[in-house]
């Protein structure tokens, strides 16, 4: 019986493999996912350097989208078309422009449309780090109450958003 | 023209590195400065194919090379850094997997097998050296009559 | 022309490769002798075959027929011609074909060199070698073919990777083919063994010169590997247990039990079913390889352009072929087994124990290799295992067997007296440990307990494999005929001890003693590693023949003496936009100076200053002589004249004599 131990040993490791060919091994899922959203205080696109800075507080309440991008970002420019329907749909959308210079984002956002209730600039990227974006575009959906729900790693896909983020948005708004 | 299936060699992917390696040293002391060298070589850049930050010219890993540096500099100690770092991207940029639960099999399973391997050559050799001698060991008049069988 | 003409001569090769594999087996169930003989002929005519496909594809290169998709992807008008004829193994496809030209080439040359063997093994083996290559050639002609057209044709080619634009990287692929594909023999000969239950002294020494083959190439092309990533990547590391990396190492470490497990199969006809197990592993693992590499499963450093149809023709290939073999195995290896007697204090005992700690260090690269894929399979998340994780647990599965090596030569076969043969070693032992611990700080000026503790498991393994030859040398009257009376054997097992003894204190004190500085330097500034001082004097710009490079120029002195100039380089390859770090190193036998170009800190000035990175590494190269050692050590042992069949009426078969 010993001598068929090899032959177990190779089953379950091709069962592995099998299942392995499935998965991304490039996708790191968030550990942020349940507990409250990282704080951060970042000034907001177009508004003065003394007006009040965009924070998490200002974030709870209701369900909300926050998006990370760039205007350099090309993944970000294929989920645009998806977010600006979603914005037009009414969900509230606040974007981080991560490493970018203002001026960049605005020209980006007067070209192809702005879906954003508000704009937050990150210039340094702290806030990103904080956030544990690891490559633009990263999308979170924020329950009411402040905590992440959900992280789409990539652009928002229209299937990311049918099967992932709006039965939470949904249920978070319940 | 067909679309091609592939993307060359996903080696393209670390080209340059080394590129952004900025220097960061003199705030350090030589004990801090050895902290951060380890750190660095722990800590897996996520956007990259399979480095450290210390190898990666990304943009990340410069940030969280960064964040090392300045943390050590601060004070911390090497676990808080750790923990900030996987607070933020998890156990993932570990490259020396903590033993936890999940872990456990991965950190004691070779030495398990090492000694088992060494229970079991034992058993061999002590069976043997109970058992009557048997076998007949191989003699050259044998191995040389099999090298020259010829063809059947 | 010349493409249709090298994808019609692969769907030949495989037809000859189906006939090669079918029809020596029928003829073996039916004890028909000219069937049988048939494999011998496919084989030369298949090897034949897949010349003419895999020259086809160079001449393709040569001619830049942009209009072969494989060949636009990874070449370019302007590349130089050897980069050219090297680019065919430079991506998928290309180095398939050169595996399956390796494969054809070592089924070739056991059709040659095996003549002489009984016919049903050799006929076996071949149509077991003949069943793997039409694995391959449906992999290659299904999923894979390099010979593909596109149109329209682009007008230049995409180039190949700067990465592979480098010597090494000429070299290093066919050597680590040569390995992976070498195992395939071994596991062709344990098919055999099982199939006709043939499974003897004289089989082990049929097959101990090809396993021992493979494993030397294996050898070689890991170590070329290791030393091309250090000078091609900018890093400094010689080994990261990258996947692709491991899976290299994997079947070096099972070959390496392998060819010490047949050591005792030939010497004592005994653990032969341990052996054929080793020897479907072997081939097993080199499989993974493959399949880790070309599947996209892990994430590595420098993986193949992944696509997960591949991966499950790999898998499903993997499955057949190591699940045949094992199957076999598990049915006809428990009436193989002989009971034979076996001493602890006996060469074979420590040889058990040698294979022991190989198999569970090679275990534990596996187990750290798959074990993500594992957690994140079972759905409890992502995990990384990287070098420290495998440093921790590899190096104390192999300082034991370093302790061993020592005893090797000195315990004899079957009875030893331990203790009149460890009599001479008590000097060495004592030797080692005050040479091991005296070592770093006379070279270094400062003591560490890791590098003491490799010094002195590396001076005992120099120690005694040079004590070994001398006690044999020394047994005899004069000099030239001490020499004379060992044999090659003898002399590869030593020689790739000692290859062992160097790496071991090559990798003690490099990676105990290096010193990494990341500086910024403006012209004329410098930095220090200790008393070495690095003075950066700017940069040149540099036009190559496809690519435009900044080459920096640091005078490197000590105490004030100018050793050195190095110039590292900062390459820009236009035709895919990359950038490319080549390092520019100072080397001897005690240190390397290694300095590797960052970028200019104001991107635009390139007369600024400059980030850099310097490296200083003690005795770094002894980490591939080392290798090169046990690579020339497995070349003498595969050579050994009791192994030429041709000239066996003459030849003396010392085994019994040696024995008793």
């Amino acid at each position: 019986m010993r001598y068929a131990i090899p032959v177990v040993v190779l089953v379950a490791m091709l069962v592995l493999l099998g299942i392995g060919l499935k998965l991304d091994p490039r996708e790191v899922p968030s550990p942020l996912i349940g507990k409250p959203a990282p704080a951060f205080e970042l000034p907001l696109l177009g508004a003065d350097p003394e007006a009040p800075k965009l924070s998490v507080a200002s974030l709870t309440g209701r369900p909300v989208l926050v998006n990370f991008f760039a205007s350099w970002c090309a993944g970000c420019r294929v989920e645009h078309p998806l977010l600006m329907e979603l914005s037009k749909q009414g969900v509230e959308i606040v974007g981080i422009d991560y490493k970018d210079a203002p001026e960049d984002a605005r020209a980006w956002l007067a070209r192809h449309g702005n879906p954003y209730r508000q704009v937050a600039l990150d210039r340094v990227g702290q806030a990103g780090l904080d956030w544990g974006v690891y490559g633009v575009p990263e999308t979170y959906v924020l329950g009411a109450d402040g905590r992440v729900l959900f992280k789409q790693i990539g652009p928002v896909t229209p299937q990311a958003w049918e099967r992932d983020i709006r039965p939470l948005l949904a249920g978070a708004a319940r | 023209m067909k679309p091609r299936p592939i993307v060359a060699l996903l080696l393209a992917a670390f080209v340059g590195i080394a590129a952004a390696l900025t220097p960061m040293e003199g705030t350090l002391t030589p004990e801090q400065d050895a902290r951060y060298r380890v750190l660095i070589h722990e800590l897996r850049c996520l956007v990259c194919q399979n480095q450290t930050i210390a190898d990666s010219n990304a943009d990340l890993a410069s940030d969280l090379r960064k964040q090392v540096h300045d943390r050590i500099a601060a004070g911390e100690s090497d676990d808080d850094i750790r923990r900030y770092v996987t607070d933020r991207y998890g156990d993932f940029v570990l490259y020396k997997p903590p033993l936890t639960a999940r872990t456990a099999a991965l950190w004691i399973a070779p030495f398990l097998l090492a000694l088992l391997g060494i229970g079991l050559v034992l058993r061999l050799l002590r069976r043997n050296r109970s058992a009557p001698a048997a076998a007949t060991p191989v003699d050259a008049q044998r191995l040389r009559q099999l090298l020259d069988e010829k063809d059947p | 022309m010349i493409a249709e003409l090298g994808h019609f001569a692969l769907w030949l090769a495989l037809a000859v490769g189906l006939a090669q594999a079918v029809v020596p087996t029928v003829g073996y169930a039916r004890g028909n002798v000219r069937w049988m003989a048939l494999a011998g002929s496919a084989a030369q005519a298949q090897f034949a075959l897949v010349l003419v496909a895999y020259l086809c594809l160079s001449e393709a290169f040569r001619q830049n027929d942009f209009s072969l998709v494989y060949v636009a992807a990874n070449s370019h008008s302007a590349l130089p011609l050897v980069y050219r004829l090297s680019a065919v193994w430079g991506a998928h496809e290309g180095s398939l074909l050169l595996w399956m030209l390796m494969l054809a080439g070592w089924s070739f040359a056991v059709s040659i060199f095996n003549r002489r063997l009984p016919s049903e093994i050799s006929s076996l083996v071949l149509a077991t070698l003949g069943a793997v290559s039409v694995g391959f050639l449906l992999f290659m002609l299904l999923t894979s073919n390099p010979f593909e057209r596109h149109f329209p044709i682009p007008l230049e080619g995409r180039d190949l990777n700067p990465l592979l634009q480098d010597p090494g990287l000429i070299i290093h692929p066919p050597m680590l083919y040569m390995g992976y594909v070498g195992f395939s023999v071994a596991f062709a000969f344990a098919i055999a063994a099982l199939v006709t239950g043939r499974l003897d002294a004289a089989w082990a020494r049929w097959a101990r010169p090809w396993t021992t083959t493979a494993w030397l190439f294996l050898t070689m092309g890991i170590t070329l590997g290791s030393w091309w990533a250090y000078n091609e990547l900018g890093w400094g590391g010689w080994w990261f247990w990258d996947p692709v990396e491991n899976a290299s190492f994997m079947p070096w470490l099972v070959g390496t039990a392998l060819i010490h497990s047949l050591a005792v199969t030939e010497k004592r006809g005994l653990l032969q079913s341990w052996t054929l197990l080793l020897s479907i592993i072997a081939f097993s693992l080199s499989l993974l390889g493959t399949f880790l590499v070309r599947s996209g499963v892990l994430v590595s450093v420098h993986a193949f352009a992944t696509d997960p149809a591949r991966g499950v023709f790999i898998l499903a290939f993997l499955g057949a072929v190591v699940g045949g073999g094992l199957t076999l195995y598990a049915i006809r290896a428990p009436r193989l087994v002989r009971q034979g007697q076996m001493q602890l204090a006996s060469r074979e005992g420590l040889l058990l124990f040698n294979n022991v700690f190989l198999i569970a260090a090679a275990a534990a690269v596996l187990l750290g290799t798959l074990y993500p894929l594992a957690i994140d399979a079972l759905g409890l998340g992502k995990i990384s295992v990287g070098p420290p994780y495998f440093n921790a647990v590899f190096l104390p599965l192999m300082a034991p067997l370093a302790v061993l090596v020592g005893f090797a030569g000195t315990a004899s076969w079957k009875r030893a007296d331990f203790k009149v043969a460890f009599r001479p070693l008590r000097v060495l032992a004592v030797v080692a440990l005050v040479a091991g611990i005296a070592l770093p700080y006379l070279t270094q000026g400062r003591g560490s307990i890791a590098a003491s503790a490799g010094a002195v498991l590396a001076v005992w393994v120099l120690a005694t494999s040079v004590q070994e030859v001398w006690r044999r040398v020394r047994a005899k009257p004069t000099w030239i005929a001490g020499v004379r009376s060992v044999p090659r054997g003898a002399w590869g097992m030593t020689l790739a001890h000692f290859g062992l003894g160097v790496w071991t204190l090559g990798v003690a004190f490099a990676s105990t003693f290096s010193v990494e500085k990341d500086v910024r330097l403006g012209p004329g500034q410098s930095a220090d590693i200790g008393r070495y001082e690095f003075r950066f004097d700017g940069v040149t710009h540099v036009e190559g023949p496809n690519f435009k490079s900044d080459t920096g120029r640091v005078v490197v002195s000590f105490r004030g003496r100018e050793i050195a100039r190095l110039d590292p380089e900062k390459r820009l390859y236009p035709s895919q936009g990359s950038v490319m770090t080549e390092a520019a190193v100072d080397h001897n036998p005690l240190r390397d100076l290694y300095v590797a170009m960052g970028e200019p800190i104001d991107r635009g000035n390139v007369a600024g200053d400059w980030a850099l990175r310097l490296y200083y590494k003690p005795m770094m190269r002894l980490v591939w002589f080392g290798g090169v050692l046990m690579f020339f050590g497995g070349i003498l042992a595969a050579s050994d004249r009791r192994y030429r069949l041709a000239r066996r009426a003459e030849s003396d078969i010392p085994v019994g004599a040696a024995a008793a």
